[in-house]
C-alpha cells in the first residue's frame, strides 16, 4: 500500500481503525488530542466506529472500559495528566483484565511543553503491571498500536502506548496494512472477573501476577526490542528507549568505533537481551525520553560491579527536559556544533498570551479592578488559555495546579481566612472538574466567588466541543444549588467594563457562595465560523 | 542529500500550511522526510516554529542538530533571528519583512534587518505588500512559500499542485489568490 503522511498521534489512531476500534473516548489535552480528532475526523466514525470526546479522562477511561467488557475493541487516548485522572479505573482495569481489545494511550510532555510536570506514564504501566509499548518513530507507532490490540486479546489485559510529544507532533510518511473488521458476535466479560469485591480481586490480581512471566517472554522475543552487537573492539554499549532511538540513530553512523545497542520498545523490558548486552561492555550510556526509568532499574542499589553506568542520574544526561541532538552527540562523546551566533543582539522572548480580544482578558480587567483595596485576597486558577492570565499585562491569578483544582482549593483557602477568595475556571474545566467541588462548598456555603469564564469551546487544544456552557450550565448550577440572586452573568467586553467590575465587587463582599458566569465566545472560534 | 528548514513564525502565521505543502511535495518525489511541530500553548501568539528534513536516505532525529540546517524560512524577521543557531555558515535565510509586533519590546525593526544581514547569505521580501497584491494578505506565508522554492529540492509544480489540494475545500478564488501568492513570492526571491 501506498505510504500516507501521518502525525505521530493520527499514526496510532489510524492502526486502531485498522485494528478493528469499535469505540474510542478521550478527553482533549496536549500532545494527544489529535488522536481523537483525526478519528473523529475520518469517514467510518459514527458508522464503523463510536469517536466521542467525553467529559473527563476517568469518564474515557470507564467508558472504554465498558467498551471492551462488551467485547468490542476500545481505546482511550489522553495526555500523561489525564491518566491521573483516569488512574481509578487504569488500575482496576488490569485486575478486570480486558474482554474486548483495550489500548490506553497516554501522551508524555517532556519538556513541559504545554503541561504543568513531565511526569513519566511508563511508571503507570509498571504501577498496573500490564504491557506498555513505547513506538520510536511513526511506522512503529501504527505498528505496535495494531500490535496492542493483539496483544490486548491474547493476554486479556489492557496494553498501553506510551507517546511523547516530538513523536506525537511530528509528521512522516507510514506504510500501512490490511485492515480488520470488529469482533463479530463477541460476548460480555465474565461477571466474576468484571466484580471487584475482595474474594473476586484477590484471585484476578494473582491472575495477574501469573501472567507476569508470559508479559516478559513477550518481551523478550518481541521484534521491536533490537540487540545490535558492537563493532569488534568496541567495549561500550547503549541502551535507547523510544523516541530516543532516533537520536541516538542519527549520529551512530558518526561513530569511530560502533558500541553495542539495545533498542526498547516493551516494557516489562528484555531483562536478557539486557543481560547479554552488559556483558559485552564496561561502559554503559542509558538513553531514555523522560524519566530514567530504565536506568534505575539497571542501577538498582549496588550498579554493575566494575562497570560504568552513564545517564540521567550521573549527570550526563540531563534530569530534566526534553532530549536534543546536542544532548545525544555530547552523552556519546560526539563533538557538539553550535552554528551560528546573532552575538550580543538584543533577541526578546515572545511568549504565548491570550489573543487580542478574547474575552478572557476583560474579564481579568475587571476582577483586577475590583480586588483593589482587599489585601488578603487570592485568585485560584486553573487550565486553559485564561492561565495565561498571570503574566503580564494582567497578573490575575496565582495558582494553577490541576483540572478543577481552583475551586477546591478557593474552598480550602477561604476556609484558612483567604477574603476575597476567588476561583477562575473554564466552562470545560468545570464540566470536568470543577463540579463537584462546587457541590461541596454549596453544602458549605463558603464565602467564595466562583468566576466561569464560559466561553463555549475547549479552546487551548483547539476549540473542541464543551459539556458545560450556555443556558444549560446555568440550569446546571441552580440544580446545584447556587442561591439565584449571587448566580450572575456578565459579558466580557470592553464596554462593559464599569458594570462588570461592579457585579463583581457586590459578589466579593457576600460573605457566601457567588457564581459569576463570564459569558462571550472565544474568538478564535468565532473567526472560524465566520469563515465557513 | 539531506536538506534541513527550520520553519518560523508567530502562532496563526500559517506555517503549518508551508509545512503541508513541502511535506506532500516531498512524498511524491519519493523523498524521506520528518517535520516536527508545534500545537498546544505556543501557538496562541507565541514564538513556533517547524523542524523539517528532507532526504534521499532515511532520516532519524525530529530535530535538526544545531548548525545543520540549510534553511531558515520565516514569515517573520525577528523570528528568523531566533533559530539562527541551526543554521549551517553556507545556510540561507529567507524571511519577510513585515514584523508581528505583539510584545512591548520589539526591536527597531531596521536592527532586526540589519542582524539578518549580518548573518549568511539571506532574501528578504515585502511579504505583506506581495500578499495583498495576490488578494489576501493571509496568503503571506505561500508568498514565503514561493520565495523558498528557489531553494528547496523539490519542484515547483508539486509545490503549486499541492497548494491547490490545500485551498482546494475554500473555494477557487483562494486557490487562485495563493498560488498568486506562492509565484510573487518566486519571482520577488530571483531579483
Ligand atoms: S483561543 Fe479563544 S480563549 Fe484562547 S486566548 Fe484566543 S480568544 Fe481567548
Amino acid at each position: 500500500m501506498d505510504k500516507i503522511i501521518l502525525l505521530g498521534d493520527e499514526a496510532v489512531a489510524l492502526a486502531a481503525i485498522h485494528s478493528g476500534l469499535a469505540a474510542a473516548y478521550s478527553y482533549p489535552g496536549t500532545p494527544a488530542s489529535e488522536i481523537m480528532e483525526f478519528l473523529i475526523r475520518q469517514p467510518g466514525n459514527g458508522e464503523k466506529y463510536v469517536a466521542k470526546w467525553c467529559v473527563n479522562e476517568k469518564v474515557a477511561m470507564e467508558e472504554a472500559l465498558g467498551a471492551s467488557f462488551a467485547g468490542q475493541r476500545a481505546m482511550v487516548s489522553f495526555k500523561h495528566v489525564g491518566l491521573n485522572v483516569a488512574a481509578d479505573p487504569f488500575m482496576n482495569a488490569a485486575i478486570t483484565g480486558a474482554n474486548g481489545g483495550l489500548v490506553v494511550v497516554s501522551a508524555d510532555d517532556p519538556g513541559f511543553h504545554s503541561s504543568q510536570n513531565e511526569q513519566d506514564s511508563r511508571y503507570y504501566g509498571d504501577f498496573a503491571r500490564i504491557l506498555c509499548l513505547e513506538p520510536a518513530n511513526h511506522q512503529e507507532a501504527y505498528d505496535l498500536t495494531r500490535e496492542a490490540f493483539d496483544l490486548s486479546e491474547k493476554f486479556g489485559l489492557p496494553v498501553m502506548i506510551r507517546l511523547v510529544t516530538r513523536l506525537a507532533h511530528s509528521r512522516a510518511p507510514v506504510a500501512v496494512r490490511e485492515p480488520r473488521g470488529k469482533n463479530q458476535n463477541p460476548k460480555y466479560g465474565y461477571g466474576p472477573d468484571w466484580t471487584l469485591l475482595p474474594a473476586n480481586a484477590r484471585r484476578r490480581y494473582q491472575e495477574l501476577l501469573g501472567r507476569q512471566k508470559d508479559l516478559k517472554n513477550y518481551a523478550e522475543n518481541c521484534l521491536f526490542n533490537e540487540l545490535s552487537p558492537g563493532e569488534k573492539g568496541s567495549r561500550s554499549g547503549v541502551v535507547v528507549t523510544g523516541l530516543a532511538y532516533n537520536y541516538f540513530r542519527e549520529f551512530y553512523n558518526r561513530l569511530a568505533l560502533k558500541p553495542a545497542f539495545l533498542k526498547i520498545a516493551t516494557y516489562p523490558f528484555p531483562e536478557q537481551k539486557l543481560l547479554k548486552l552488559i556483558e559485552q561492555i564496561d561502559e554503559l550510556t542509558v538513553i531514555e525520553e523522560g524519566y530514567p526509568f530504565i536506568e534505575r532499574f539497571i542501577r538498582g542499589v549496588a550498579g554493575l560491579p566494575g562497570k560504568v553506568i552513564r545517564g540521567k542520574m550521573d549527570g550526563t544526561i540531563p534530569a530534566s527536559g526534553e532530549l536534543t541532538p546536542e544532548i545525544v552527540a555530547k552523552a556519546l562523546d560526539l563533538p557538539v556544533k553550535t552554528g551560528l551566533s546573532t552575538g550580543d543582539f538584543r533577541l526578546p522572548a515572545r511568549p504565548p498570551q491570550l489573543c487580542p480580544g478574547c474575552p478572557h482578558g476583560d474579564t481579568y480587567k475587571a476582577l483586577n479592578e475590583a480586588l483593589q483595596g482587599y489585601d488578603r485576597a487570592n485568585v485560584f486558577s486553573d487550565i486553559g488559555c485564561y492561565t495565561l492570565g498571570a503574566l503580564p499585562p494582567y497578573k490575575a491569578i496565582q495558582t494553577c495546579v490541576c483540572m478543577g483544582a481552583s475551586v477546591s482549593m478557593a474552598k480550602g483557602g477561604a476556609e484558612a481566612g483567604v477574603y476575597p477568595s476567588v476561583a477562575v475556571i473554564g466552562d470545560s474545566t468545570f464540566a470536568h472538574s470543577g463540579l463537584t467541588p462546587l457541590f461541596d462548598a454549596v453544602y458549605s456555603n463558603t464565602d467564595m466567588t466562583v468566576i466561569i469564564l464560559d466561553n463555549g469551546t475547549v479552546a487551548m487544544t483547539g476549540a473542541q466541543p464543551s459539556f458545560g456552557t450556555g443556558e444549560p450550565l446555568d440550569r446546571l448550577l441552580i440544580g446545584l444549588g447556587i442561591n439565584k440572586d449571587h448566580l450572575r452573568v456578565i459579558i466580557p467586553l470592553p464596554k462593559n467594563h464599569q458594570l462588570n467590575t461592579g457585579i463583581i465587587r457586590e459578589e466579593l463582599a457576600y460573605h457566601g457562595l457567588s457564581v459569576i458566569i463570564a459569558r462571550r465566545e472565544c474568538i478564535q472560534i468565532l473567526g472560524d465560523k465566520k469563515r465557513s | 542529500m539531506t536538506y534541513n528548514v527550520i520553519l518560523a513564525g508567530v502562532g496563526g502565521q500559517g506555517i503549518l500550511s508551508i509545512a503541508f505543502v513541502i511535506d506532500q511535495a516531498a512524498l511524491a518525489e519519493g523523498l524521506y522526510f520528518l517535520q516536527a511541530e508545534v500545537h498546544g500553548m505556543s501557538q496562541r501568539g507565541g514564538a513556533v516554529q517547524s523542524h523539517l528534513r528532507l532526504s534521499d536516505t532515511q532520516v532519524y532525529s525530529p530535530l535538526i542538530p544545531q548548525g545543520e540546517a540549510d534553511l531558515i524560512l520565516s514569515v517573520e524577521p525577528l523570528e528568523a533571528l531566533r533559530y539562527f543557531s541551526y543554521l549551517k555558515p553556507q545556510g540561507v535565510v529567507i524571511s519577510s519583512r513585515s514584523p508581528f509586533v505583539n510584545i512591548p519590546d520589539y526591536t527597531p525593526v531596521e536592527d532586526v534587518y540589519r542582524e539578518i544581514a549580518n548573518g549568511p547569505a539571506s532574501v528578504l521580501v515585502e511579504a505583506d505588500k506581495l500578499a495583498k497584491e495576490a488578494g489576501s494578505l493571509r496568503a503571506e506565508n505561500m508568498v514565503m512559500l514561493g520565495a523558498a522554492s528557489l531553494y528547496l529540492p523539490l519542484q515547483e509544480d508539486n509545490l503549486k499542485k499541492f497548494i491547490k489540494i490545500l485551498f482546494k475545500s475554500k473555494g477557487e478564488k483562494v486557490v487562485e489568490t495563493n498560488l498568486k501568492a506562492f509565484e510573487l513570492g518566486r519571482q520577488a526571491a530571483k531579483k
